[in-house]
């Protein structure tokens, strides 16, 4: 049984589990690794990764910086300039390598977390910040890199994920699509019926199922009895679980996923086993139902010292090039700083804009009667 | 061109858009070879095959889910929800994602996705096949809503429904499936343009979808006492062209809305207000309004004391004039 499907032809559904290497029990490798916590490379024999010196210094700079950009968003809040932020802490290698696996023409579906993602796609991070200001509901044009809104409801956008893909596969093309969600959101029907229609139709979509072990404060033993990622045994699916915290077992895993996907072999699951190390958002309160403990043991396998620790061990990196991205993080935390304090408040008329595509006409009421209300005070315009 | 039913319409109308444009398609359950529970798409996937005529998993928030990110992807899809009552588990998605994602994106991206829905009752059927729920889809902004009364509105407001770059919300009166008319060669009127169905002078009685029909027989039979009434059919519920109703009614003096939804909250109360709010010195009577009680549709067996029929509806048509 092979891993890699060297289709280009799209396939119909297959009749059964093609490909019960990593479906259920039997999974040879529970937890996918190519680097461990100390930083050493591991092998796994279904996902070998051959990665220049280049690209390792390049995954490491995105995880500083998208890190970096979280911090300095999580600061925002505290400052009053951003009504909410959900930090991605932790959470970088899942979001960083699973990113980096993606071709141009792929989509993602985003929670509202995937801020790592969105960096990897090209979204300028100012664009993620307009809904946690207020400013917008989401702002930016998902055409333009790929990259959909973020979703609040949880796991409605898995079916959006799988309905395009459905449509890839109409239009023939070789593209694939990922769909972002939380552990949490495997309990919700949407991502049930997701998991049904990508496998019904084989769709090329790979859900990428960040359990971070926690849902604000239910544990994912609230929601399954079983390790998630052979929940897609039972919709007829490759699944896999990959250590989160290992960009290149991320970027190893997904990649292979998403030609899974593209070439025409169906959905695949990945979980990626991670850890929120913050809160859930800005206004949870882990220390009510997290024991420090457990932070703590996870904090040992930061997904970037353990980078940084392979960068060093293999001398492909000098303090010179440390300091680079320090630098740059510097520069980027500062252009976040001074693009949020600078982002205008949307003129009000903002609230009858793109209700409809085409013309309403209570909304033209509406919006007329607001606007000659506003004018009838002194200084309104 | 020969005579058809509303569901044959309807039918035809689907037809002619899967040949003008590729990019519509058609899901949902039973539509492909039963041709749906109506046979409303029947023959539809013979000609135009599995791809563009989708039996899909049964799932309805997955239905309407997967069909936004087919819109997404630059498709057009119709949508059949089985029945009324079965819509409520895709509620989410239409009310959440399918009616707000325009708006989110600040009018980058379209959602061109008509959700046909078989509504109301009259028909005998069992428990949730006879719901009329169109208040919370009108109710919600981002969202179209319209149904038509007859064959000829069915064939064109569904084309226009499906031409349209919004979601639309298209119910189908499924007491008016077997009702048969001729079909203009054009649409005579606007997708949301409301209608006078038959001139009157004394009063308007302003209904939509299966109780244009109701409101017809009323008025003729009312003019046996000697009374014109008007009947307007809405056609439109998001928006509503109350341009055309506030001139009727102006014109009468007097109004009743009728539907078959429960009264309290419903699409009545939101005419009664705005008529008193725009027409109050030329009524000569309150808005009144006759539809369903705040109490689950009823078994079949008694739907008739639910449903406004034509007693019903001269009831209250004498009470206004009584004024
Ligand atoms: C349908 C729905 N129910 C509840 C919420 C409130 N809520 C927001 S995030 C969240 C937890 C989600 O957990 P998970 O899916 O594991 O994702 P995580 O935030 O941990 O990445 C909840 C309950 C919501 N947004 N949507």
């Amino acid at each position: 049984m092979t891993v890699k499907s060297t289709s280009r032809a799209r396939k119909k559904a297959a009749p059964g589990v093609t490909d019960s290497l990593r479906t259920g029990k039997d999974a040879p490798a529970e937890l996918v690794q190519l680097l461990t916590p100390e930083g050493e490379r591991v092998e796994h024999p279904d996902f070998p990764l051959t990665v220049t010196p280049d690209e390792l210094r390049s995954l490491y700079r995105d995880l500083v910086l998208v890190r970096r950009f979280d911090a300095e968003a999580t600061a925002l809040q505290r400052q009053g300039e951003l009504g909410l932020w959900a930090s991605l802490l932790g959470q970088e290698a899942a979001q960083v390598g699973s990113g980096r696996a993606m071709r141009e023409k792929d989509y993602a579906f985003p929670t509202y977390r995937e801020h790592g993602v969105a960096w990897c796609r090209g979204v300028d991070p100012l664009n993620l910040l307009g809904m946690f200001r207020g400013v917008n509901h989401g702002g930016w044009d998902p055409n333009e890199k790929n990259f959909h809104l973020y979703t609040i409801v949880i796991g409605s956008q898995t079916l959006h994920a799988t309905g395009y893909a459905m449509g890839i596969t109409k239009d023939g093309a070789e593209d694939a699509v990922i769909a972002y969600f939380g552990d949490g959101a495997s309990s919700q029907g949407d991502v049930n019926e997701a998991f049904t229609f990508a496998s019904v139709y084989n769709a090329p979509v790979v859900f990428f199922c960040q359990n971070n072990q926690w849902a604000i404060s239910e544990p994912t033993t609230n929601q399954t009895k079983i390790p998630l990622y052979r929940r897609a045994a039972g919709f007829g699916f490759p699944g896999v679980r990959v250590d989160g915290n290992d960009v290149l077992a991320c970027l190893a895993v997904t990649r292979w996923a998403l030609d899974h996907a593209r070439t025409g072999s169906g959905p695949v699951l990945i979980e990626a086993f991670t850890y929120r190390m913050g809160a859930h958002t800005t206004s949870d309160d882990p220390t009510r139902y997290r024991a420090t403990e457990e932070t703590e043991a996870w904090k040992a396998k930061d997904p970037i010292s353990r980078l940084k620790a392979h960068l060093e061990r293999e001398g492909l990196a000098d303090e010179e090039f440390f300091a680079a991205v320090d630098a740059e993080s510097e520069t980027l935390g500062l252009r976040v700083r001074e693009g949020v304090r600078s982002m205008p408040d949307p003129d009000p008329t903002l609230i009858f804009d793109h209700v409809y595509a085409e013309p309403h006409a209570l909304v033209a009421e509406e919006r007329a009667e607001y606007v000659a209300y506003a004018q009838s005070f002194e200084g309104g315009e | 061109m020969s005579k058809l039913t509303m569901s044959k319409a309807i039918n035809e109308g689907l037809r002619n858009c899967l040949e003008t444009d590729p990019k519509t398609l058609i899901m949902g359950e039973d539509v492909g070879k039963l041709g749906g529970v109506f046979r409303v798409t029947d023959g539809l996937q013979k000609d135009f095959g599995e791809d563009r005529v989708i039996d899909t998993p049964l799932a309805e928030s997955g239905i309407v889910g997967t069909a936004i990110g087919l819109a997404l992807r630059g498709y057009r899809p119709i949508v059949e929800i089985q029945f009324d009552g079965f819509v409520y588990p895709a509620f989410d998605q239409i009310v959440t994602q399918l009616a707000k994602m325009h708006a989110r994106a600040l009018g980058h991206i379209k959602l061109p996705v008509t959700i046909r829905i078989p509504y109301a009752g009259g028909i005998g059927a069992v428990e949730h096949h006879s719901e009329s729920h169109e208040a919370y889809f009108a109710h919600t902004a981002g969202l179209r809503v319209v149904t038509p009364s007859n064959p000829d509105d069915a064939y064109w407001m569904l084309r226009q429904s499906v031409e349209s770059d919004d979601p639309v919300i298209f119910l189908e009166p499924k007491a008016r499936y077997w009702d048969k008319a001729e079909l203009s060669a054009a649409p005579a009127l606007d997708l949301h343009a409301a209608k006078v169905v038959r001139p009157g002078t004394d009063l308007t009685l302003l209904a939509y979808g299966p109780m244009v029909k109701t409101c017809l027989e009323a008025a003729t039979a009312a003019e046996q006492d000697g009374h014109r009434i008007e009947v307007v059919d809405l056609r439109s519920l998001s928006p509503i062209d109350f341009a055309t109703l506030e001139e009727s009614v102006k014109r009468t003096g007097r109004a009743v809305v009728v539907h078959e939804a429960p009264v309290f909250m419903g699409m009545g109360a939101e005419l009664a207000a705005r008529l008193t709010e725009k027409c109050f010195y030329h009524l000569e009577a309150p808005v009144l309004r006759v539809g369903g009680y705040h109490a689950p549709y009823p078994p079949s067996r008694v739907e008739e004391q639910f449903l406004p029929d034509l007693d019903r509806v001269l009831d209250a048509v004498d009470r206004a004039l009584a004024f």
